[in-house]
């Protein structure tokens, strides 16, 4: 059933109105587990909207098999979503640093302490981002170290390619996650693919994942088959590739393929004067789990990032 | 007064965006100035010009004092500057968000990092900088609290207020949160406005700085008093919420005085053109925070009221 989770007037003839369909199944006794998954906080990553409609469609297909609650919240950010922007239209605002919000503060303060307050209580959320529309991602979960140790447990369920314990951009303070652990909800944050884009083998493996979880969890009562164990890393094996000057990045490897010390990862040339400015060179063995998609660099931008070690694959 | 190029950025098709210091005076690193981080701050921009041209004839003058050195930041984005944007490049990242920065992270964390590697071991620091929603305060100087503050010290630029506000997360990668943990007596300086010039409030920005340079034995000049800072927390301030959207019509302006019960402001229906909503001042208070756009949505905040205050 399509609840409203929020809605708040604007200023010319419309609301501001956050949703969510909860799904409660007819296999169980009707007091199984809830778990959460949410997503489109940024508005230009759309990953997510082919997760919710793929989870939406699967458990109406066969409600039978779920014994619990699955609530899906396909856009935090509707606005954004709706006109492709990451940050909050008007307000210009990141809203996955707004969190934990204030129900007496400003608008967006107020959506933030509402979707906390309609999440809280739950026994897992999931955020589900795609990368930006800078660079490529595999699938992967990422986690803040300060609450790895429980979530990796979940995570390593997730039919993921790698799962990235400490990646502070996504799950520092202030963040959906970070609040979430915080008030005792274990959540999971999700990248894989690009920003403006939907890629449909990721959204099937992630889904995938989701249900095998939510199996684990005993709210679903049939196990995926060929679920894969992720690597998982620290931000220690992790090596970032950035841009040393601006050009233009033209990558020589294709996205998620392993490269070896020495390998050509791409040149950054300047077209005015026809000339290879760099030669981006790997400096260690890895796999290219992110590569830079949108072509025009400057100094610091990131180019590629490099899973350096892999250590740990479930049943290896 | 000598230039210094802080950081310079290439890109393939623009010139390079240089991030400028203008130091006068010799010796100890006594106080950095700097202006916006957003593209869009022109009234902090024109306030660090006054304050260069001002310490230029103080120096050639003779006023700055022996031992001491001043540094002006005039703009850090000038790049956002020139294309009327809030933040920096194509990701759209606030450098304000980025401190103490990363000397290999992304350009903006680059950006942050030379700035911040310059000027961190400054005694005090002063920001000029804006709220980031539409709207006007009365100038005042705002200091994060995280156990480094000094809000005596901030009295001496005899602004009208000094609000402590108490960190929160997002607020721990901003400059004044960071110049704060490195020991320097950092100060946010708010004027009246952001987008446009208000050459009364940046005189009296302008003058609160100099206020401060000579109070502090950096500068000799000679300034009125200013003011004795009225010191609040910014969870003191009476928050005035609207209760719909639609067209603001304000009548309470920034700095007034009102009494319980008075018409701040009404908001009309845009289609219709009636009131919906006529605004009422919730308690005895100063003005301390106005909205100022034309439209404004259910809930947003209209108003910032200093409570039980009188001018």
């Amino acid at each position: 059933m399509v609840k409203t989770v929020f809605s708040i007037g604007l200023s010319t003839g419309e609301n501001l109105v956050i949703k969510k369909n909860r799904l409660e199944g007819t296999g169980g006794c009707g007091k199984g587990k809830r778990v959460a998954v949410v997503s489109g906080i940024h508005g230009d990553e759309l990953e997510g909207q082919y997760v919710c409609y793929e989870i939406v469609r699967r458990i109406k297909e066969r409600p039978g098999l779920l014994d619990g609650t699955v609530d899906i919240y396909p856009a935090l950010n509707p606005i954004g979503i709706t006109v492709a922007s990451r940050k909050i239209p008007k307000l210009d605002m990141d809203m996955n640093r707004m969190f934990p919000g204030d129900e007496k503060g400003a608008v967006f303060e107020r959506v933030a302490a509402a979707i906390i307050q309609d999440l809280a209580g739950a026994d897992l959320c999931i955020d589900v981002h795609a990368s930006n529309r800078f660079v490529k991602e595999i699938p992967q979960v990422r986690l803040c170290e300060e609450f790895s140790e429980q979530l990796i447990s979940y995570a390593r369920h997730m039919n993921v390619d790698m799962v990235w314990t400490n990646a502070t951009e996504t799950v520092h303070e202030a963040t959906l996650a970070h609040s979430m652990n915080c008030i005792g909800v274990p959540t999971l944050v999700v990248e894989m693919g690009l920003g403006m884009r939907v890629n449909r083998s990721y959204g099937r493996q992630v889904v995938e994942g989701i249900f095998n979880l939510l199996y684990e969890l005993g709210i679903w009562k049939e196990q995926p088959k060929n679920i894969q164990y992720p690597v998982l890393s620290t931000d220690g094996e992790v090596e970032f590739i950035r841009a040393d000057c601006s050009g233009v990045f033209i990558p020589s490897i294709e996205h998620n393929h392993f490269v070896k010390k020495g390998d050509k990862i791409g040149e950054i040339i300047t077209p005015i004067e026809g000339t290879v400015e760099r030669e981006i060179i790997a400096r260690k063995d890895g796999l290219v789990f992110t590569l830079r998609e949108y072509p025009m660099v400057s100094k610091g931008s990131l180019l590629a990032r490099i899973l350096t070690d892999i250590r740990t694959k479930e049943g290896e | 007064m000598f230039a210094e190029d802080i950081y310079t950025l290439s890109t393939p098709y623009r010139e390079d965006m240089s991030v400028k210091g203008y130091h006068f005076g010799k010796g100890e690193q006594s106080a950095c100035i700097i202006g916006p981080m957003r593209g869009k701050g022109v009234q902090q921009m024109y306030i660090c010009s006054q304050l260069v041209k001002t310490l230029k004839e103080l120096e050639s003058n003779g006023c700055i004092c022996s031992g001491r050195e001043v540094m002006v930041i005039p703009v850090v984005n000038s790049y956002s500057m020139n294309i009327g944007t809030h933040f920096f490049g194509v990701e759209g990242e606030d450098i304000n968000c980025q401190f103490p920065g990363r000397a290999y992270g992304d350009t903006a964390e680059q950006i942050a990092a030379a700035v911040f590697n310059r000027i961190k071991d400054y005694s005090f620091g002063i920001q000029l900088t804006a709220f980031h929603m539409a709207g006007e305060s009365v100038p005042h100087i705002r200091m994060v609290e995280n156990g480094y503050q000094n809000s005596s010290l901030a009295n001496l630029f005899g602004l009208p207020f000094v609000v402590v506000k108490k960190a929160r997360p997002i607020d721990t990668k901003s400059l004044n949160y960071n110049w704060q943990s490195m020991q320097t007596a950092a100060f946010s300086l708010y004027t009246d406005s952001n987008e446009k010039v208000s050459v009364k409030s940046a005189k009296q920005a302008l003058a609160a700085i100099l206020r401060f340079l000579t109070r502090m034995g950096i500068i000799r000049y000679e300034s009125h008093s200013g003011f004795i800072s009225h010191v609040l927390k910014e969870k003191d301030l009476t928050a005035v919420h609207t209760m719909c959207g639609g067209i603001f019509r304000r009548k309470a302006k920034v700095g007034q005085d009102i009494r319980y019960g008075d018409a701040m402001a009404e908001i009309i229906d845009p289609y219709r053109g009636n009131i919906k909503e006529t605004i009422l001042a919730p308690t005895d208070g100063i003005v301390f925070f106005a909205h100022s756009e034309s439209l404004i949505a259910e809930g947003d905040l209209a108003y910032y009221l200093v409570h039980r205050l009188h001018e």
